[in-house]
């Protein structure tokens, strides 16, 4: 079987400027936040993000990586919306694809289907519709006669999700209790990409728990890399709730130059392992 | 038996959200906001029992919980993530009572920009699912801050779909279309008139009419006569106070 384990580095390195990229998770949850924040450091530019938006799509519009976002809501679920995404939609510095949370699932959907579009009732009567103009209906051709939206194919060139557990041949387990649509952002895209808090033999995966938490075949991944504290500051239950306080921190110096440049200086100019020690606590213990 | 003394804003708010899912049997109820999701529980234990609670993460509970009860004390039912409740979304089965940051007079409501959408003075949180579940299933809002800000002529951003948005998209967005009720800290309002306009339903004891028209940014139908918003009834209060909201988290979202 193949052996599919990455570096940080090496995964970034598959990625190229311009290519749409997919990214798992939700809100401040689960995100795969070790490999945005190597992205951070590339000099991967004018990329297009889909994201059921948290602090990744903040993260990367601060640091000007963005053209677009795909998004039916950008939040830190604790605080509504996240600050940097908000001056990036405020000042115009990044293009949008606003769409219904639902359409987004569909249109992950129909890439994964290799279909080029699913119909559905969302985004009717909205103006989802009137800010997106290329966005189509579609008549029933069955005897009601239905006009319903036709959402379209969110095709990705790479898609990246983070999960609780891997094993070296790209199987994932997922251990809380959403898996989000971490396998759909994988379908829908060309290359694609997990992070894992850690790496286990496949014979592991039954004592870490039930068959449905093992949610992620080798068939929807290329590559692999073990990332401990990969999602931090995201929540990834059960290794770890979100770190509210570091969030916290995170939207106080996004308000504020000076502040945000000491944040980057911490947290963001630096590579994983010296992120993970500048955010564990004093005593070791990851204060996750 | 009522009990009117002492009764305070925020409660009536809760029973007005209560009332919000009377009737429907055995749906799924979605409720943002603290006084709607008091009165979904509040709902669950009295007169709508066969209504479905989620934990507010990835499962339905068994009861009505305490708001903020920890997860480890939770009867859970069922598996609840959010693919599935899409499934649950599309098929009708659900009642939702969503914020709106803003609403207007045939029930748009706004949670996505204020101002230009192309380049917004403030950006919200997005569309989320509104646009789907407003087509979709019975949807309410409720708007703690009842001003000519939240309720105005036109919102910037149609994210939740009203009356007159869903018949220009025809049948199939009226289809399963139904905004059942506004719950305000200042009144309860609804759309049954002709026009499928925003009409006052009941107005909290305490507000007069003048002042709801005068924090209300168009102009509402108005009954000749508008009976005061239900008081909880003495069980009723027991739960909320004693039950569902021990904290008294209802009071920091509704002052007085």
């Amino acid at each position: 079987m193949a052996d599919k384990r990455l570096s940080l580095d090496e995964l970034v390195g598959e990625l190229h400027s311009g290519m749409t990229i997919g990214i798992g998770g939700w809100g401040s949850r689960r995100k795969p936040m070790a490999a945005v924040r190597a992205i951070l450091r590339s000099d991967l530019t004018d990329l297009t993000v889909v994201s059921y938006g948290g602090p990744d799509v903040g993260l990367l519009c601060a640091a000007g990586k963005v053209a677009k976002v795909v998004f039916g809501f950008v939040t830190l679920d604790s605080i509504p919306t996240d600050p940097h995404f908000k001056v990036a939609r405020q000042t115009g510095a990044v293009e949008s694809m606003e769409v219904d949370e639902g359409m987004f699932y569909l249109g992950l959907l129909a890439a994964s289907q290799r279909v080029p579009f699913l119909p559905t009732r969302a985004g009717l009567g909205s103006d989802v519709l009137r800010v997106n103009p290329t966005l189509r209906t579609v008549v029933s051709p069955y005897d009601d006669g239905e006009e319903l939206v036709a959402m379209p194919a969110l095709r990705l060139d790479a898609a990246i999700v983070h999960v609780n557990r891997a094993d070296a041949h790209g199987s994932g387990q997922i251990l809380g209790p959403d898996p989000f649509f971490d396998e759909l952002f994988l379908g829908a895209a060309d290359r694609r990409f997990m992070t894992t808090e850690r790496l286990i033999e496949t014979d592991r995966f039954a004592t870490e728990g039930a068959l449905q938490t093992m949610c992620i075949s080798r068939l929807l991944t290329d590559g692999v890399v073990e990332t401990p504290g990969g999602a931090h500051f995201t929540a990834c239950v059960p290794d770890y709730r979100r770190d509210e306080a570091f969030q916290k921190e995170y939207v106080t110096a996004a308000g504020d130059g000076d502040a945000w440049t000491e944040f980057s200086r911490r947290y963001l100019d630096v590579d994983e392992a010296d992120y993970q020690a500048a955010t564990a606590t004093p005593s070791g213990e990851v204060s996750k | 038996m009522t009990a009117d003394s002492g009764v305070s804003r925020a409660e009536y708010c809760i029973v007005a959200c209560a009332e919000v899912f009377r009737g429907d049997g055995e749906v799924m109820a979605s409720a943002f906001g603290t006084a709607p999701a008091v009165g979904a529980r509040l709902a669950r234990l009295t007169f709508a029992p066969d209504l479905v609670l989620t934990d507010g993460d990835a499962a339905l509970v068994d009861g009505a919980p305490a708001l903020g009860a920890p997860t480890s004390t939770l009867v859970l039912e069922s598996h609840m993530p959010y693919r599935k409740v899409f499934d649950v979304v599309w098929s009708g089965r659900r009642n939702l009572i969503m914020m709106a940051s803003q609403i207007d007079r045939t029930g748009n409501q706004n949670i996505s920009a204020i101002g230009d959408w192309s380049r917004p003075k403030a950006q919200l949180v997005g569309v989320r699912g509104a646009p789907g579940n407003t087509v979709n299933h019975t949807t309410s809002y409720w708007v703690p801050n009842h001003s000519t800000r939240s309720f105005v002529e036109h919102v910037d951003v149609v994210s939740g779909v009203g009356y007159a948005r869903a018949r220009e998209a025809g049948p199939a967005a009226t289809r399963f279309h139904e905004i059942r009720r506004v719950v305000s800290n200042l009144g309860v309002f609804d759309f049954e008139t002709p026009e499928r306009s925003m009409r006052v339903r009941s107005v909290h004891p305490g507000v007069t009419l003048g002042e709801i028209a005068e924090a209300t940014g168009f102009d509402l139908v108005v009954p000749d006569d508008v009976p005061e918003t239900r008081a909880p009834t003495l069980e009723e209060l027991d739960l909320i106070r004693d039950v569902l909201d021990p904290r008294g988290l209802r009071d920091r979202e509704v002052k007085q």
